[in-house]
Order: structure tokens, then sequence, then C-alpha cells
């Protein structure tokens, strides 16, 4: 962009500007004004590919002005996505001039917000965001995304007009006509070096993300400041005020995933009203991931964090966590408090909380018909978020956990195609016996999801399939798996798993089962990642490492399938966001897990876990008709498993899951599943009602 | 030359009669500042745009209306965007149809909706026949060797 400095009304010509609206008068009209304003102008009424011609090449504008009101994608979405992936300035524009409106665009970074009829003595002065912005950056100063108003307010050695326009522009501006640029303000120092200088642009790429979550979670999120995460990240070449202005939008986004993460929780709530314990979960789910962060050592945590700021997560802890907090919520809080770890794994953790060790779990079983809606309502989202991903066992097994393993399962069962509903029926035959029958259903249930999830993934699938009953069953906090632990790589292949779970000599039978719960996880995460889960499982001294297929075996160990299956579970999720993280958590992980697992098997019990085993291997083989078969056994499962304590397991599971299925998958699908799942749930637990336990 | 200033006269006369009546505003007077030589038909292109896409929102706004349920958010989204582009070109009278129509939207009233629409598609109706009137007249006195007389 060539800026000539400016004397009297002069401006800077040549500014390359990309006008987005929808209408095509108001579009034709501000293409005019801006060549009248000697712009070079590019112009279309189409977000997508406004975002399409940003990305082509990041150089290639200066400034974005977008319109508010646009049919295929919200303004301020594109504003978002503008100012987090390209870092230019972006100017609103709107028909509406609404406070609060106005207020929401400039939280979303816009340096901007003009009225429409637009007019063109104000698209004089946009010129100036550009060169704050370049004179703001030159100056190393930090600045927030609203650095532009600040300095707009201060009269940063600008005209003075210059700095009335700001303050004025920054306001929300109602009346136009007041709007008199004032052009002739000296504009030298706009048109100083900075302007030219054009700092190269950081690309936050994974890599880095996840290096500055890391080192955002260290610090703590809330007393991370931009020059110890540049300390902390060490990397060359960024500055402080890239880390300063990148810490601003992970807040930002954080705060967003929390908002939607509370509504997730308030919503599993309302479905879980019955549920005290759980509508709280949710809500600490929802927090408590966030919680989970800053937590100590909750690298789970931090990725999760990493993700959505790497824009996956987001999406993918979005909406699973909704899902999967309604429901884990409960198993978070219990994760949580059970092992950082845990906690960190989710967003996904908050699934965990679910799975409330003991206490929770009570309240969960409580809940479970409210659950069960949850679980169905996580469930599908897992589903959902299975089918979609490999990861998205998590999100079944998720559910499974999270809902109770009893009402869990006879949603994740059929809410999963994949989920071997039939594992459900081996599983309650196996499990009748304890209270962890209860576990086990939800381990079945589980499993089912596992394994629909498994069939779905090749590998993956299993891991999750195998994480969820293991959770379930376990009953333990997997969340204290902390899967991260697995994220060593993986020695474990899916085929470990599966050994471990005939090990696990569950009644069932269906070794292969957790194993294919697993690979799903694993599989989202790649296979690396599933090794880990598989691995984490092996590794750790519990059986925790098996959590996943190891799980099984880990719990015949224990005897306490359950937790183990928790622990899979746990691992599961925690493989899965571990790996996505990069296994930021992994040795973390592999440590709650251990300890997780070590739960699980005392609270569960062997029976439990023998159930679970058999759960989940029943649930593998199962997978594909599961869904009808599995509801009916479901229905038993579910109820035995609401007489019994279903609460260890769906501690474990929920945080196990929670780990997972924050990491994985994006949100449609963890939704679908849970929709699916809530749906079965539901149906079987009427079923159940009427049924009378009659296993 | 008569021909010319005669028609001129009309042209002035029409051009304030609009603005008085408050079909347009200081908008339109806007636009036209922008119609150069580059751009000679800016205006009537302008006009034209506008004319085609309120045609197609009113169109949506009926159909949307009489959907036995209404989606008043819809309907809301397209009286939200004739409004953006009424006021842009400086059709001030759908303008301002269109911020009532919006009241009505928000408060989920169909029978007020019903009669905005019927307003709001009056008022373009007219403007438009108006605006026609107008181009005509320049194109004739342009056909008669004149130029526009600006407002």
């Amino acid at each position: 962009m060539t800026v000539e400095h400016v004397n009297g009304d002069q401006f800077p010509s040549g500014l390359r500007v990309l006008a987005v609206d929808d209408d095509p008068t108001c579009l034709l009209l501000l293409e005019t004004l801006l060549r009248r304003c000697q712009y070079h102008v590019t112009t279309t009424s189409q977000a997508i590919t406004a975002l399409k011609l940003l990305r082509e090449n990041k150089n290639k504008f200066d400034l974005v002005i977008s319109d508010v009101h646009m049919p295929d994608m919200d303004g301020f979405k594109l504003l978002e996505l503008v100012g987090l992936e390209m870092d230019l300035p972006v100017i609103m524009l709107s028909g509406n001039g609404d406070p609060k409106l106005v207020m929401k665009g400039i939280t979303h970074g816009a340096c901007d917000y003009l009225l429409k009829p637009v007019r063109i003595e104000e698209l004089k002065n946009i010129w100036q965001h550009v060169v704050r912005r370049k004179k703001i950056d030159a100056k190393d100063q930090n600045n927030s995304d609203n650095q532009d108003k600040p300095h707009n307010g201060s009269g940063q050695a600008e005209g003075m007009g210059n700095s009335d326009q700001n303050g004025k522009l920054n306001k929300k501006r109602k009346d136009q006509n007041e709007d008199e640029d004032d052009e002739d303000d000296e504009d030298d120092h706009n048109h100083e070096d900075p302007t030219t200088q054009k700092k190269p642009r950081v690309v936050w790429s994974v890599e880095l993300h996840r290096k500055f979550v890391a080192a955002v979670n260290q610090l703590g999120i809330d007393k991370a400041v931009p020059k110890k995460i540049l300390d902390l990240m060490n990397v060359e070449k960024l500055t402080r005020e890239n880390v300063a202005s990148h810490l601003q939008k992970y807040r930002l986004y954080l705060k967003r995933i929390s908002c939607v993460a509370n509504q997730q929780a308030n919503m599993v709530a309302a479905l879980g009203s019955s549920d005290p314990s759980y509508l709280r979960m949710s809500s600490v789910n929802g927090l408590g991931n966030y919680h989970t962060v800053g937590g100590p050592g909750q690298f789970q945590n931090s990725t999760f964090r990493s993700f959505p700021a790497s824009g996956m997560l987001g999406r993918l802890n979005a909406p699973a966590g909704l899902g999967m907090h309604g429901l884990p919520s409960s198993g978070m809080i219990p994760m949580r408090h059970a092992q950082n770890s845990d906690n960190t794994t989710n967003d996904q953790g908050k699934f965990h909380p679910a799975l409330l060790p003991g206490s929770h779990s009570g309240n969960i079983l409580q809940g479970m018909p409210t659950s069960l809606e949850l679980d169905q309502l996580q469930l599908n989202k897992n589903i959902t978020s299975i089918s979609e991903l490999p990861n998205t066992k998590d999100n079944t097994t998720f559910h499974v956990s999270s809902g109770f393993p009893d009402a869990r399962i006879g949603f994740g069962r059929s809410t999963n195609p994949l989920l071997d509903v039939n594992n459900n029926p081996l599983f309650l035959e196996g499990h009748p016996q304890e209270a962890h029958s209860n576990k086990m259903f939800g381990n079945q249930s589980l499993m089912s999801l596992n394994s629909g999830s498994s069939s779905r993934l090749p590998d993956h699938g299993r891991c999750n399939d195998n994480w969820s009953s293991a959770v379930q069953s376990s009953g333990i906090q997997p969340n204290s798996f902390s899967l991260g632990g697995d994220y060593k790589q993986p020695t474990l292949h899916p085929g470990h798993l599966r050994d471990n779970l005939s090990t696990m000599a569950l009644p069932i039978g269906n070794s292969p089962c957790d194993v294919s719960s697993l690979h799903p996880l694993s599989n989202r995460f790649q296979d690396p990642k599933a090794d880990l889960q598989f691995q984490a499982v092996q590794d750790a001294p519990c059986r925790s490492n098996v959590m996943f297929s190891p799980l099984n075996s880990a719990v015949s160990i224990n005897g306490d399938v359950g937790p183990l299956g928790q622990c899979l579970d746990t691992n599961k999720t925690f493989f899965h966001r571990s790996n996505e993280f990069d296994s930021l958590g992994q040795s973390n992980f592999v440590d709650h897990f251990s300890m997780k697992i070590n739960e699980v098997q005392r609270s569960s019990m062997q029976a439990s876990s023998n159930l679970k085993e058999g759960y989940l291997m029943g649930q593998q083989k199962t997978q594909g008709s599961y869904i009808s078969t599995s509801v009916d056994s479901l229905e038993d499962l579910f109820m035995s498993s609401m007489v019994k304590e279903v609460r260890s397991y769906n501690l474990a599971f929920s945080s196990c899951q929670n780990a997972f299925i924050n990491s994985f998958y994006t949100t449609l699908t963890i939704i679908v599943k849970n929709l699916l799942n809530l749906f079965n749930c539901l149906l079987l637990w009427f079923r159940t009602k009427r049924r009378k336990f009659s296993i | 030359m008569d021909v010319v200033s005669q028609l001129q006269k009309q042209f002035i006369d029409f051009s304030s009669s609009l603005y008085r009546e408050g079909y347009v505003d200081d908008q339109f007077s806007q636009l036209h500042k922008l119609q150069d030589e580059s751009s000679p038909d800016f205006v009537v292109e302008v006009a034209s745009l506008f004319f085609d896409d309120a045609e197609k929102l009113i169109n949506s706004m009926a159909r949307a209306l009489e959907q036995p349920c209404v989606d008043f958010k819809q309907v809301d989204s397209h009286v939200h965007q004739l409004k953006g582009s009424s006021s842009s070109i400086g059709a001030l009278r759908v303008k301002n149809v269109c911020i009532a129509f919006r009241s009505f939207c928000d408060a989920q009233n169909r029978e007020g909706c019903m009669r905005c629409l019927q307003q709001v598609s009056h008022e373009y109706t007219m403007l438009k026949s108006k605006l026609q009137t107008l181009f005509r007249m320049e194109q004739q006195i342009l056909a008669a060797g004149g130029s526009v007389p600006l407002e």
C-alpha cells in the first residue's frame, strides 16, 4: 500500500480494501465511494468468498469492510475470523446503530462501526485504522484488539480531527451528520514509517499455538502475561505484542467457549433437571473445563484450550463439551477433583466430572432418567461426533459414562448404531451381580458407544469404546486417568486393547470390544495418538494404561474392570486430547490415569469390571446391530445399573469421556450422537421402568 | 433551447418535489455527486439495483407473512436489508416504513406487519414510478442537448 503523506484534505490512496455486503445496492454504493476515495476496492457479496480471498493472500488487502447482517455468515463471525487469521483491521457496517451491536462489534475486535447509509467522509478516514495498527505494532505496544480505539480516543499524535473522529467512531455513531472528518489534520504521524513498515505477520500455527497454550496453562490463565508467555514459549522472532494480541484473542475465545459450555451445561441441566447434581455438574463442567485448564498439570485442559485456539478444539469442545458437559459435567467435577489431569482433559473433562467419584455418580444415577436424557444427548453428540470423527467415539463413550452407565448404556447404544447394543446384553449378563453392573451398563453403553464408534473408526474407534466402557465400568473418574499419560507413544495398538479386554475375562467375552472402543479415540488423534492411548493404558502401572483396552486387562488385574474402563475412557479422552495437543499432558495423564485406575479399581467391584470387559467386548462385537438389541439389553442393564452404584463408573467414564470428547470431534458429531443417545436412553428408560428390572 | 430550458425547469420542479415530499433525501443527492464521467449512469445503476432488490425482498416478506406460522426473524431480516438499501439510496419514505415495520416484527404482530408490508409496497411503487419519471426527464434533457441541472 502506498501511503502518501497527507497534507490538507488528502488521504492515502491505493489502500486496498475488501468490501463485503450481501445487499447489492449498498455494495455498489460502497464500492463507488471507496473508489472515489482512491482506494483499491474488491467487492464480494459472500462472506465465504471474502474469507477465501483473504486466505489466498494475506498481504493482498489492508482493510476489510463488512456488513453485519449477512445471510451466509454473521458479520461478527467474519470479523473474528479475519482478526484471528489475518489480523487485518475490520470495519463493521450496518443499518442498525444499536449500541449493543456496536459494543458487540468492538468486543469482537472491529476497528470501527459505520452506519448505513455510509458517507464518503467517513470512508475517507478509514485509512487511519490501517496506519494506526501498523503504528501500534511498530511501537511494540501491547494493545488489545481495541487498540485503535484507545488510540483514537487518546488522539495519538494525530490531528485533532482524527482523534475526535476516532473517538466518535469508537462511540456509537448515530448521527452521521456529525461525522465531519478532519482530513485536514496533519497526518504526518500516520504516514510515518510504520505505515509503510509491514511487520511480517506472525502465523499462529498449530504448533505455535500449542506452545502458547502450554505456556498460558503453565502460568495460569489469570496470571499469564505476554512477557512471561513469550519467555516460556521461547520462540524466535515472536514479539511480545504478537503474544499479547494473541492472548487477547485467546481470552475472548475462551470466554465464548465458556458461555457456550455454560449454555450447554444449562441445557443439559435442564434436561437432567431431576438430577441436581447433574446440573451442578454441568455448570461445573462448563466452568470446570476452564478451570481445569488452569489447574496444575492440567495439560489436557490447556490442550483443550489450545485446541480451541487452534480453532479445532473450539469447535470440538464446544459441541462436544456441550453434549458432554451436560452429562459429564457431573463427571467432570469429580474429574477435576480426582485429578487435575483429568480436568484438563476436558473440555471433555467436563464430562468426567460427571463421573465424579462415588458421590457424584450417585447423583448421576439419581438423575438417571434425566441423565439418560442427557446421556442421550451426549451420546448423540458423541455419536455424532464419533461418526464424524474417529474420535467421535469419545462422544459416544462419553455419553455413556456421563449419562450413567445404565442410562447411558441404553442411550449410547441405541444411539450409536455402532454401539453394540449387543454388548449390552452381554454386559448385562455378566453384570448383574454387582453394583458395578450398573457401571457395566454404562460400560456397555460405553461399549456400544465405543463399538459403535470403533466400528466407524477402524482403530480409533476402538479406543473410544473401550474408553467409555472402561470409564463406565471403572466408575472411576477416568479423568484422572490422564489420558495424557497415554500419549506416550502408542505402544498399544488397538489390538492390544482388545487383548486386554479379553483378559478382563469379561463374561461377555468380547475382547475386541475394548480395543475397538479405544480405537475410535485414537483414530481421532491419529495413529500415534491411539497408540498413546493404548500405550498409556499399558504404561500405567496400574491398569490405567490399559484403560482403553488395557483397561480390560488392567481391570482384570485389579479385578475392577470398571475403573479401567473408565480409565480407558478417560485415557481415551485424554488421549484424544493429548493427541491433539501434542500430548502436552501426556505425562500428566498417565499419572492421573494410573491414579484413577487405582481408584477405579478400588471403587469398582471386580464383578463390575468383569462386566465391563465383557461389555466392552460385547460392544465391539456387536457394533453393527447394537442398537436394537442393545436397547433392550440396555434397558436391563440400565435398570440394574441404576440400582447399583454407577457413580464410580460414571465418574471415571465421564472423566474419560470428557477428556476424549473434548479433544475430538466437532460439535456436530457429538451433538448428533448425543441426541441419538438421548432418545435411545429415554426410550430405554421408559422401557426399563415398565419392565422393572427384569434382568 | 427553450425546449431544453423548459425540460430543465420541469426537471428541477419535479426533483424538488421529490425532496419536499420526502420520497428521497439528502443521500440521493449524494449519489448524484458521485456520478461523473467515469460513471455517468451511476445513479440509474444504483436505482435499478435497488428496485430489483426491493422487489425481491418485498416478495419474500409477503411469502413469509402468508405462512400459517410466521417466521418473524426471517421477515425482520428482510426488512432490515430493505431498510439498509433504501437508506443507501436515499429512499426516505421507504426507510421510515421499514423502521415501523421492524418494530412490528419485534412485537411479532402479524397484523401490524401485514399493514406495514402493504405500506412498504405502496411506497416502493410510488418511488419507483417517480424515479423512473425523473430518469426519463433526464434522458429527455440530454437528448435535447442540454445538461441535467444539479440540485
